[in-house]
């Protein structure tokens, strides 16, 4: 047991122990308010280029199993906790998470007051940090203040996988997805294999004509890091299936979704990074509580020559109207979903071409699995019912 | 959907009186409701028969009706208010079978009425456990295997076909009442029977066991457009078999992985659409098998629950107040999160602490129960505590409730645990009971293994090593003891220490050293305290309420404030003689507090209460009342006052010590508390003022008991000054009697004699049939403000607490009246009280004695001031605070109006939860909770509290009737009564002889054992349906005794003091149509 420290770009001092690898972390600060399902967040490649922050204070309690990871290894930077359980207990578990964190070289610091840190992230904006053990403070202040910002780092390309591979359907298979992976999470997999199709797996570099070749039933853009404006391969690509076959995008894939028709993205002050999040369907108005995890969102104003209203102080963020309509480079499409927390769009579909996406994670894991009649959605657009 | 135009009034239905397993949190829930209801514009109709509750406050609702809550009152208070719908979730299990029985009899539909909430039909699928398995069967959830029996035979043969071990529920009855699990045959015989015999209609479910699985809830709130969300998931930390309400629970859940977890959310919200609870909140149980993760679904309450009010305290979101605003037609993406002001009611909230709730129990004094804790609660109170760990809330937990406790061992009570031999610990590890937690710290702390300990206890392993660490570091504080040196990294091990939950008291007991100390040397190394937020959202967002816990962190969150503050100290967990009446006082202090220009800071620990909703005060602290914890409190909010004479003795404990430290106390001085409880100081006093005491003395030895007893006579009231856990005070008739009770009390096993020395016995002269008077009043420092006069129905020798009182009081001369209050004013100008004092008196004949005085609010206060209007506990905080009762007329805070009605309280008792227990009263208090009857005269008022009691008493038949030779005079009054009202009396020869002297006929039977036919015989045979048997005296297996505990076990109603049966039979001579003619307070009051 060794002290720990971490250390935010504009100064902030933060003492625990270490509970994880040696060495320094560096990454963009944000905080995540799941009360479980760690590994999961740990293992989602969107977290690549972050360090989080658990708020819940009890981490470890359950172990780790090889079937919740959610990628080949964790790809969060390095990790902020309570209280790293002593022991785990659960009949899936088949290591603690001690193991799991030495095991892939995981930086982690518990013992911290990590409701001060995510006030600070809160009330600061998001903005690097540092975290290490065995190392001096003035060392983690330094990497700290030298990381680079996240706005304008084209992470997915380099979480996505470097070679194609094939998930076969669950049972006969209807039909094939073609997935481009900007750092895919295995439960979206599961979901679309499950819905009985053959799920082909593209790197993020994979172009149109590649995707095409494959005769995809649907394509799928799924999750990952970073910002979505600079991936300007995949958003290519995107404009290039667009409107030929049927399209699903989660979270950055829905992000680059709206680039690819036109939009454009932001930076959101500390992002969304939880299990809580209620999201109103527009279409009918109900409410899902969804698994979100994003630093960027699409406006919803950027579309053709839509200007934002001015902002109506009074009006609470859940009253606040999206646009009805987004005049977007592939015809009309509509804003179909609304996080009531803050307003930001959480979901679009296209009304001239079988596209839609949404921000947050209907596959959830970790998360509640409200909004998981998504992906039969998705098998409705591309079975022609939707 | 917005707010429904479409209904102008709504009735509220309240619970009732305070039970085990119905408490405090559903005043929370009804009190919450009526407040939004009628911020939304609706006309609220409310009824409940429990004056102690805010509730009931004629403020809270349009028309308050005090009245029992029974089928055919409420169907006339629907005739009369004629309300557009009526909404029964929030009142408990009362409310629901109330409900169901309306429902029945057709009382909505004639009137129109619609039921919001849960449909009827929602409610029978949950209510009834067949209709329930199906239901979840059919949407594709596994519940345990089960299957009715309506005979023991039957019954026996279900038992065969699932498989012992097995879990029997009779059908239709409360909170776990007359379940058990059985492990074998003979055990089943046993429970099987006794479980037939509690259900209203002789049914139990014979159940598939799963003793030892993990259990879980969730608290499920749903909308009409069937949003659903999981507002918080809990954890018991005792397995399946042990009572969620006897459990200690943990929040959120701590050892399900998220799969797990979302599995159990979708099949909870599952269950709510198959049940059909259209809007509202619910709790669904669930148990799971450790071993392969096989989740079954144990039960669904369609209604706010007692988990429901810790769900709201341990998350800051308001079940019960959004429940109310679902049911008039919102939706929960409508409803703002006041805590945030800024985000929806549509989400879950995040939970950055660790929540853990313990139960109190009152075991000691109900001398036949096991405290071996089962599947039917028996815990009286619960308390709460935050903390950032579980360690840290475990330990803060433990000593909020008040049991002498400093955290989890390492105080002095430990030796109790400690001098266990190794074998006698590991037995008690396999017994569920209220002390478990300790026995499982002491062995980790001997070296067993957390895995063996695991085993034992069926406690799931995470929890135990976490227990573990907390002894761990004991350890090291042992090791780092400061006046041997204190080792290296002294500071880091008290931070440590501090983090998880650790006292100083507990410090201190390691270190031989004060706490006074501990928190010096604290200082010195600027550990001090730091105090969080509950926000709803993990900080995610700003909150906006100020509802904090304590925890050792580097940053506290306490905003500041420009206005002066008052804190008012609550009364911590409910036990019997602390309850919800207390927490009314605290409440009312608030919000006097608050109209009169202050911010108020409320400190409490007491999840079921309005207390502790985040929008009673300006302020919430979440925390246990220990010098400590209140220290700090001060510390931070640096207060003009604190409140200590309103939470019963909680507080008052503390103020002395609060005092000591320059803690500025509101109103009367903790010296003179003290001097009203010294027994000699205030015999002085009492001499002074030519206050006649009743005779007393104090022994040393047993020598100088008999002296004393000598000297003033039997019988004596005698009662150690000092013992932990229970009062054992006792009337004592004989020499005899009294060494057989020194022995009880004094005699230590392998001791010879009796050390009396280190608690002296208090004696007191017993007042023999004397009637007891209560006051209530406030004192200025000039003005004495008479609240009320209370004449108890039960003679003195029962307790207060456990007596039916009237008001105004119906036998009292003016001489006595007027001695009392002459009495109480001395008193009061002696004790130079500034706020509420309540005393109590015997009066025989012309002769009035002081009982008791204590400088504080009382149990009493609700009810008066139901009764008279007068808002007691305001006006004494008022008064606390400087104001004189002149200033608070001149407000207009007290006015005077003619009182037109009168109101019983009459106690209610928690015997069908100690099937063994000697049901008789005595001057220990064990009543749970009361109602109130009003009415103009006496006998319809004391009719009407009997009916809200739940007393059943039948309208003719057979009543067993035999008292003690002593009673036997005003017995006969009864007797006559009860035969002209047409009862056929059955007793022994020897009261028949008496009767038939003073020609009242009655039927003899043989004595027990005495032959064929006895009266056990004919109470088993269903042949007696009352029985009025008063005690002869204290044996153990005594024949009245057996004869009590049988009509008990069987449901018969049966009267065990002379007043009572005299009260009873002239309150019989009420018709239907007396009882069920209603009025509200507003109208009395008016
Ligand atoms: N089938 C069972 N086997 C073992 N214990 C059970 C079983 N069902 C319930 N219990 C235990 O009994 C307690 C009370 O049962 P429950 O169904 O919740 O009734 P209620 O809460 O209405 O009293 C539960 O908290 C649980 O610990
Ligand atoms: N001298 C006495 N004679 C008869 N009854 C008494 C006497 N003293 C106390 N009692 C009875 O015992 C009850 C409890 O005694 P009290 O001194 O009021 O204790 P507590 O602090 O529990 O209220 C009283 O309510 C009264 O009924
Ligand atoms: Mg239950
Ligand atoms: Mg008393």
């Amino acid at each position: 047991m060794t002290d720990g420290i971490a250390v935010t770009a504009d100064g902030e001092v933060f003492r625990g122990r270490s509970v994880g690898a040696g060495g320094i972390a560096v990454g963009e600060a944000v905080f995540n308010t799941s009360m479980s399902g760690y590994q999961e967040i740990f293992s989602d490649p969107s977290y690549a280029g972050q360090v989080v922050v658990m708020t819940a204070p009890h981490i470890g309690n359950y172990g780790t199993n090889p079937d919740d990871d959610q990628a080949r290894r964790p790809f969060a930077a390095g990790i902020g906790m309570r209280s790293m359980s002593r022991r785990h207990s659960n009949w899936r578990a088949t290591a603690s998470l001690g193991e799991y964190l030495a095991h892939h070289g995981l930086v982690a610091i518990s013992d911290l007051d990590t409701r001060r840190l995510t006030r600070h992230i809160r009330d600061r904006g998001a903005q690097p940090i540092a975290m290490g053990s065995e190392v001096t403070e003035a060392e983690v202040r330094a990497a700290a203040s030298a990381a680079p910002p996240m706005e304008g780092r084209a992470l997915a390309m380099t979480v996505s996988v470097d070679e194609p591979y094939v998930r076969p359907a669950e049972g006969s298979a209807r039909g094939r997805v073609v997935a481009v992976d900007l750092g895919l999470k295995r439960d979206i997999l599961t979901n679309l294999t499950r819905l009985g199709y053959d799920v082909h797996v593209q790197p993020a570099t994979v172009s149109a004509e590649e995707i095409l070749a494959l005769d995809p039933t649907g394509v799928f853009l799924s999750n990952g890091p970073g910002d979505p404006e600079p991936l300007e391969g995949p958003i290519e690509a995107v404009r290039g299936v667009l409107g030929k076959v049927p399209l699903f995008g989660i979270c950055l894939g829905h992000q680059v979704l709206g680039l690819a028709l036109g939009g454009s993205t932001f930076k959101l002050p500390f992002g969304h990074h939880g299990g809580n999040h209620p999201v109103r369907r527009l279409a009918d108005g109900r409410v899902e509580i969804t698994a979100q995890n994003h630093g960027f969102a699409v406006d919803p104003w950027s579309f053709g020559d839509g200007n934002a209203p001015a902002p109506d102080e009074s009006a609470a963020p859940w009253e606040v109207p999206l646009p009805a309509e987004l005049a977007t480079r592939f015809g009309l499409a509509r804003p179909t979903h609304q996080n009531l927390n803050d307003g930001t769009l959480e979901g679009l579909a296209c009304l001239d071409i079988p596209a839609f996406g949404v921000q947050y994670h209907p596959e959830a894991a970790p998360g509640p699995r409200d909004a998981r009649g998504l992906f039969d959605t998705f098998a409705g657009l591309m079975d022609g019912t939707a | 959907m917005p707010r429904r135009d479409d209904l102008s009034s709504i009735l509220l239905i309240g619970s009732g009186p305070i039970i085990i397993g119905q408490a405090c949190e559903f005043d929370y829930s009804g009190t919450q409701a009526a407040k939004v209801l009628r911020s939304q514009g609706y006309r609220v109709v409310l009824v409940n028969s429990n004056p102690a509750t805010i509730m009931t406050d004629p403020e809270f609702a349009d028309a308050t009706y005090i009245e029992p809550i029974t089928a055919d009152v409420i169907e006339s208070i629907i005739a009369k208010e004629r309300p557009d719908a009526v909404l029964p979730t929030l009142g408990g299990q009362t409310a629901l079978n109330v409900t169901m029985e309306l429902a029945e009899r057709g009382a909505f539909e004639r009137y129109g009425v619609e039921l919001i909430g849960a449909g009827i039909d929602a409610i029978r699928r949950a209510e009834d456990r067949g209709l329930f398995k199906e239901t979840m069967e059919a949407v594709g959830l596994a519940v345990p295997r089960a299957r009715y029996a309506r005979s023991l035979p039957d019954a026996m043969t279900a038992a065969e076909e699932i498989g012992y071990p097995v879990m029997i529920r009779p059908s239709f009855i409360l909170g776990g009442k007359g379940t058990g699990v059985a492990i074998d045959e003979e055990e089943f015989r046993a429970k099987a029977g006794h479980g037939l015999a509690m259900s209203p209609i002789r049914e139990i479910l014979v159940e598939e066991s799963v003793v030892g699985w993990k259990e879980f809830e969730l608290e499920v709130m749903r909308d009409r457009a069937d949003n659903a969300v999981i507002v918080c998931s809990i954890e018991n930390l005792d397995a399946m078999g042990v009572h969620t309400g006897d459990s200690i629970t943990v929040a959120p859940i701590m050892t399900l992985t998220d799969r797990e977890y979302q599995e159990m959310r979708d099949d909870a919200i599952t269950c709510l659409r198959a049940i059909g609870v259209e809007t509202g909140g619910s709790n669904v149980q669930f148990a799971v098998d450790p071993r392969t993760g096989r989740r079954i679904v144990i039960e669904m309450n369609p209604r706010v629950s007692r988990s429901s009010a810790l769900a709201s305290k341990a998350t800051g979101f308001p079940i019960a107040k959004i429940a109310a605003l679902l049911a008039v037609g919102f939706t929960l993406d409508e409803i703002p999160n006041d805590i945030t002001g800024k985000t929806p009611a549509s989400f879950e909230p995040a939970l950055d602490y660790v929540v853990v709730k313990v139960p109190r129990f009152d075991f000691s004094k109900f001398p036949s129960a096991s405290g071996r804790l089962g599947t039917s609660m028996q815990s009286v109170g619960e308390a709460m505590a935050i903390g950032r760990t579980f360690p840290e809330a475990l330990q803060k937990a433990l000593r909020s409730l008040e049991t002498g406790r400093k955290g989890l061992n390492a105080d002095p009570v430990e030796e109790v645990y400690t001098s266990l031999s190794d074998a006698a610990l590991r037995d008690a590890l396999g017994v569920p009971t209220s002390s478990r937690i300790y026995h499982v710290a002491e062995a980790l702390r001997r070296g067993f293994g957390v895995e063996e300990v695991a085993d034992l206890t069926a406690y799931d392993p995470w929890f135990v090593e976490e227990i573990a660490a907390i002894v761990d570091l004991r350890r090291r504080l042992e090791a780092a003891t400061p006046s041997e040196g204190g080792g290296e990294d002294l500071p880091g091990i008290v931070r440590d220490a501090k983090r998880m939950g650790f006292s100083d008291a507990q410090l201190g007991y390691l270190w031989g050293c004060s706490p006074d100390a501990v928190l010096a040397l604290r200082r010195t190394h600027g550990i001090t305290v730091t105090y969080k937020t509950v926000d709803t959202c993990a900080a995610e967002f700003a909150a906006t309420t100020p509802y904090m816990y304590s925890t050792y962190e580097d940053e506290s969150e306490v905003p500041p404030a420009d206005i002066p503050r008052v804190v008012v100290l609550g009364s911590g967990p409910n036990r019997i003689g602390q309850g919800i009446e207390f927490d009314y006082c605290c409440v009312h202090a608030s919000f006097a507090l608050r109209d009169a220009g202050y911010e108020t800071v409320m400190v409490n620990c007491n999840p079921e209460t309005v207390s502790t909703d985040y929008d009673t005060s300006d302020r919430l602290y979440f925390e246990p009342l220990t010098v400590e914890d209140v220290l700090a409190i001060v510390d931070a909010e640096q207060p003009v006052a604190v409140i200590v004479q309103l939470g019963g003795q909680t507080p008052l404990n503390l103020a002395h010590h609060l005092q000591e430290r320059g803690v500025p106390i509101a109103g009367t001085s903790p010296a003179s508390i003290e001097a009203a409880e010294d027994r000699e100081q205030f015999s002085a006093l009492c001499r002074r003022l030519g206050i006649r005491q009743p005779a007393h003395g104090i022994a040393t030895s047993a020598t100088e008991a008999e002296e004393v007893v000598d000297r003033i006579g039997l019988p004596v009231l005698v009662r150690p000054s000092f013992v932990l856990g229970g009062r054992a005070m006792r009337v004592v008739f004989s020499f005899e009697d009294l060494q057989e009770y020194l022995h009880e009390m004094y005699h230590a096993p392998g001791e010879d004699g009796l050390d009396l020395a280190a608690a002296p016995l208090l004696i007191d002269r017993f007042l023999e049939s004397a009637t007891e008077v209560d006051i209530d009043a406030v004192f200025d420092g000039t003005e004495l403000l008479v609240g009320g006069i209370m004449e108890h129905v039960e003679e003195a020798g029962i307790h207060s607490g456990d007596s039916a009182c009237i008001t105004p009081p119906p036998t009292l001369s003016s001489s006595a009246h007027d001695a009392i209050v002459a009495a109480t004013t001395d008193i009061a100008r002696e004790l130079e009280v500034r706020g509420l004092i309540n005393m109590q008196y015997a009066v025989k004949g012309d002769e009035v004695y002081l009982l008791e005085a204590n400088p504080r609010g009382s149990r009493t206060v609700p009810f008066i001031s139901k009764a008279t209007g007068i808002p007691l506990a305001k006006i004494a905080t008022r008064v606390m605070m400087g104001a004189t009762l002149g200033d608070l007329r001149a407000e207009g805070v007290l006015t005077s109006r003619p009182i037109t009605l009168t109101a019983v309280k009459e106690a209610v008792l928690p015997w069908s939860r100690f099937p063994d227990e000697d049901i008789i009263l005595g001057p220990e208090m064990r009543a749970t909770g009361e109602v109130m009857g009003i009415a103009a005269t006496a006998g319809t008022a004391y009719a009407k509290a009997l009916l809200g009691a739940g007393m059943e008493i039948p309208a003719a038949g057979n009543v067993f009737f035999s008292v003690a030779d002593r009673d036997k005079q005003v017995g006969l009054a009864a007797a006559q009564a009860l035969h002209h009202l047409g009862f056929r009396l059955v007793t022994t020869e020897g009261t028949a002889r008496f009767l038939a002297h003073f020609g009242v006929p009655s039927t003899t039977v043989p004595k027990l054992g005495e032959g064929p036919g006895d009266t056990l015989e004919h109470i088993e045979g269903g042949e007696i349906h009352m029985v009025v048997n008063t005690p002869r005296g204290r044996r153990a297996r005594s024949d009245g005794r057996l004869i009590r505990t049988a009509a008990q076990q069987r449901g018969i109603p049966c009267i065990t003091t002379i007043a009572g049966a005299l009260a009873t039979a002239r309150s019989l001579q009420m018709g239907r149509d007396e009882l069920t003619a209603v009025r509200s307070l507003q109208d009395w009051l008016a």
